[in-house]
């Protein structure tokens, strides 16, 4: 036997590789976290039907069903779409504000006071019922975002002028929302008794793609709406603030090394309001959007929580404003095609543990795994 | 309308928003920062009302609870300490898992009906006390009395005992505390699942004892939050905590009790006659919490104390600094 060798180590099974996680030096290539995000997604995926099924669903069948009702047919691409929108435009608001690590989770709330400015353009009136349409969405689009930017503004002032933790204002801003919305809904403009305003003139109404369908039908029955072209273009705009600007270079580094920020000049209280203001407005707009687009009147379920879903889609989009459409676009589909599934907390869910994996996968980012050979001492 | 019955139920509600502030507290003592509070008090109403309608045991509904959401929390745990995410945006991430959880696992409770919930009694004598005895002894929920004795306990631990002392030391200096032999990763991962024991407690008192029933997310409807506000507000000490939590209870009753009567202080009460105006007075808690966090805030500035050092930091043994 070995042991009975004099002078022979013993010898014990080991595992042939050390492995070290050690700080990665350099930033690591972007296809690791491109392969990192499709690995989570997976996962979480199964992770979920794994959920589904002890709350008594079918997971492939769930699965099937959220693919056929977001993707099958241009007509549910297009719908698909429509859910698509406000999501870009709250994952945008968040990417911002996250870009400067302003914990900004508030836009539920600023998409509610967004398309309750914008509602008020038609309700209170501010403008004719017979205006044009043209007037009709410019003075709405500028309603909504000056909502929803008054909104963000005023937990960015609080922390500015008070201190105030940014997470807890916002949040509770989006309960304050949410009844202020109900006031109007129950009491001033409540229709008939119901708990929604009247319909607006179809001059407030965002264009559809359906509308040119004597011209193309191929547009026929298609409800993307002009609300789309707003997220994207706005999509390009925060793209090119964060990284072609100088203000975008400042919200940078206040959000990577606040003191160096601060040592070098910058005024860190008044780029606060300032990406508070945008990320604000930009949800607002959402809201508008989506009243202006979608809904056609002000109610109380205008949102299955598109604010909290931005949260997620920023920082699976690495807070990239270009990926933000195209996350979005998923998500829109796994809202879409989850409304009908049962049991019905799944969409939330599954988002929950895809940004779960997220956040861990983090690390592969931050840091590199080292395999080295055991070498016997 | 009876001031001492609005307080009463008051306490009962800020029951749940104690337990919950807690947890928070000593999770946030240790340097840890979670805040899925509101998620893991969802999973812990879910879990108990679930238990309690399968089985009919509601103490065994309060201890699966509190466990389900202790084990979530350790996601949070495993995450912030080993991978040293972001702790901000981990907690939000479990907030969203566990709140999606229980709505999935959750559904058809709400149509469950004869669920057996915690009992209720006065307790003799102390009940007796005038006034005090009517608003904090009679008729309260059995977690309500639980919560009387937990919070000087805790406070207790936090400043008179040698584990306490060593929670100190690791949210407000962990190179020392580990210097000294404090094992810094296990005690943080053990006071995030405290946290998660208290948050699953506060959801079960919700759905077992103060306002029983699962309505999956209007079931908490946002006091995880305030409990995380409260924190900061209690400045870290429990006292303080259980002082804010009840104020807050009492604030959540009476917004609700003060539509019911038709004069208040001899005047006509317009929450009375145009019922609408309570959607501004739903929004007073929240309101109230703002106020309360600017307040806070001066006053934490003014005499430089609160926050522990190390909150919010993921300790790298061997490293410099923090």
């Amino acid at each position: 036997m070995e042991n009975n060798i004099p002078g022979s180590k013993k010898r014990r099974l080991r595992f042939p590789y050390k492995i070290r996680v050690e700080p990665r030096l350099v930033e690591a290539p972007g296809w690791v976290s491109v392969l990192l995000t499709i690995a989570s997604i997976i996962l979480a995926l199964m992770v979920g039907a794994v959920l589904i099924a002890l709350g008594g669903g079918d997971p492939i069948k769930a699965y099937i069903h959220i693919g056929k009702a977001s993707f099958g047919s241009l007509g549910v691409f297009s719908d698909t779409l429509v859910k698509a929108t406000p999501l870009m435009l709250v994952g945008l608001a968040c990417s911002i504000a996250f870009r400067m690590k302003l914990w900004n989770i508030g836009a539920e709330g600023q998409f509610f006071i967004g398309a309750f400015a914008a509602s008020v353009v038609v309700l209170l009136p501010v403008l004719p019922d017979s205006s044009p349409k043209w007037l009709f969405i410019l003075i709405m689009f500028i309603f909504g975002f000056i909502g929803g930017a008054l909104w963000g503004v005023i937990p960015g002032f609080l922390k500015v002028k008070f201190n105030v933790n940014e997470i807890i204002s916002t949040l509770m801003m989006n309960y304050i929302a949410v009844f202020w919305n109900n006031y109007f809904i129950y009491a001033v403009w409540s229709e008939g008794g119901f708990q929604m305003s009247k319909t607006f003139p179809k001059n407030a109404w965002l264009p559809r793609l359906s509308d040119f369908a004597k011209d193309a039908p191929i547009f026929q029955g298609l409800t993307t709406h002009l609300g789309l072209v707003f997220a994207v273009i706005a999509a390009v705009i925060i793209w090119f603030i964060l990284y072609r600007s100088k203000w975008g270079y400042e919200i940078r580094l206040i959000g990577d090394n606040a003191k160096a920020a601060k040592y070098s000049g910058i005024s860190i209280g008044k780029n606060i309001i300032l990406v508070m203001a945008l990320s604000g407005g930009l949800a607002g707009l959402a809201g508008m959007s989506e009243i202006s687009g979608v809904v056609h009147r002000l109610q109380g379920s205008i949102s299955p929580g598109y604010g909290f879903t931005g949260i997620i889609i920023a920082w699976l989009a690495k807070l990239n404003p270009l990926a933000v459409i195209v996350v979005s676009i998923l998500f829109g589909a796994l809202i879409l095609a989850g409304r009908e599934l049962q049991p019905k907390g799944i969409p939330t869910m599954i988002q929950g543990v895809i940004f779960v994996f997220l956040i861990a996968s983090d690390f592969f980012v931050r840091n590199r795994i080292l395999f080295s050979r055991n070498i016997e001492e | 309308m009876d001031m001492s019955i609005v307080l009463q139920a008051g306490v009962a509600t800020g029951t749940a928003l104690l337990f919950a502030t807690l947890g928070e507290l000593l999770a946030e003592r240790s340097g840890i920062m979670n805040l899925g509070v509101e998620g893991m008090m969802l999973l812990g109403a879910m879990a108990a009302y679930w238990v309690s309608a399968h089985y009919g045991v509601p103490w065994m509904g309060v201890i699966i609870g509190m466990l389900a959401a202790g084990l979530i929390s350790q996601i949070h745990a495993f995450i912030t300490i080993n991978l040293r995410a972001d702790q901000v945006v981990s907690g939000l991430s479990l907030n969203f898992l566990a709140a999606g959880v229980s709505v999935v696992l959750g559904e058809g409770l709400n149509s469950i009906k004869g669920v057996a919930i915690l009992p209720s009694f006065t307790i003799p004598l102390l009940s007796q006390i005038p006034w005090i005895g009517k608003i904090f002894f009679t008729n309260q929920g059995i977690l309500v009395y639980i919560g009387y004795l937990v919070f000087p306990l805790v406070w207790y631990f936090i400043n008179r005992t040698r584990q306490g002392l060593h929670l100190r030391a690791v949210g407000e200096f962990p190179a020392a505390a580990d210097s000294l032999g404090i094992n810094v990763y296990r005690m943080r991962y053990l006071y995030v699942f405290i946290g998660g024991l208290f948050a699953g407690l506060a959801g079960a008192a919700i759905s077992l004892s103060i306002s029983p029933g699962w309505f999956s997310e209007k079931t908490t409807s946002g006091e995880g939050w305030i409990a995380v506000g409260l924190v900061i507000f209690a400045q870290w000490n429990p006292i303080r905590a259980a002082f804010g939590a009840y104020i807050f209870g009492a604030l959540r009753r009476l917004v609700l009790d003060i539509q019911g009567p038709m004069m208040i202080l001899g005047l006509a009460n317009p929450f009375y006659y145009n019922p609408y105006f309570g959607f501004f007075l739903q929004m007073l808690p929240y309101a109230f919490t703002i106020i309360v966090l600017v307040l806070g805030s001066r006053e934490a500035i003014k005499k430089r104390i609160g926050t522990p050092a190390a909150l919010g930091i993921p300790y790298i043994r061997g490293e410099r600094g923090m």
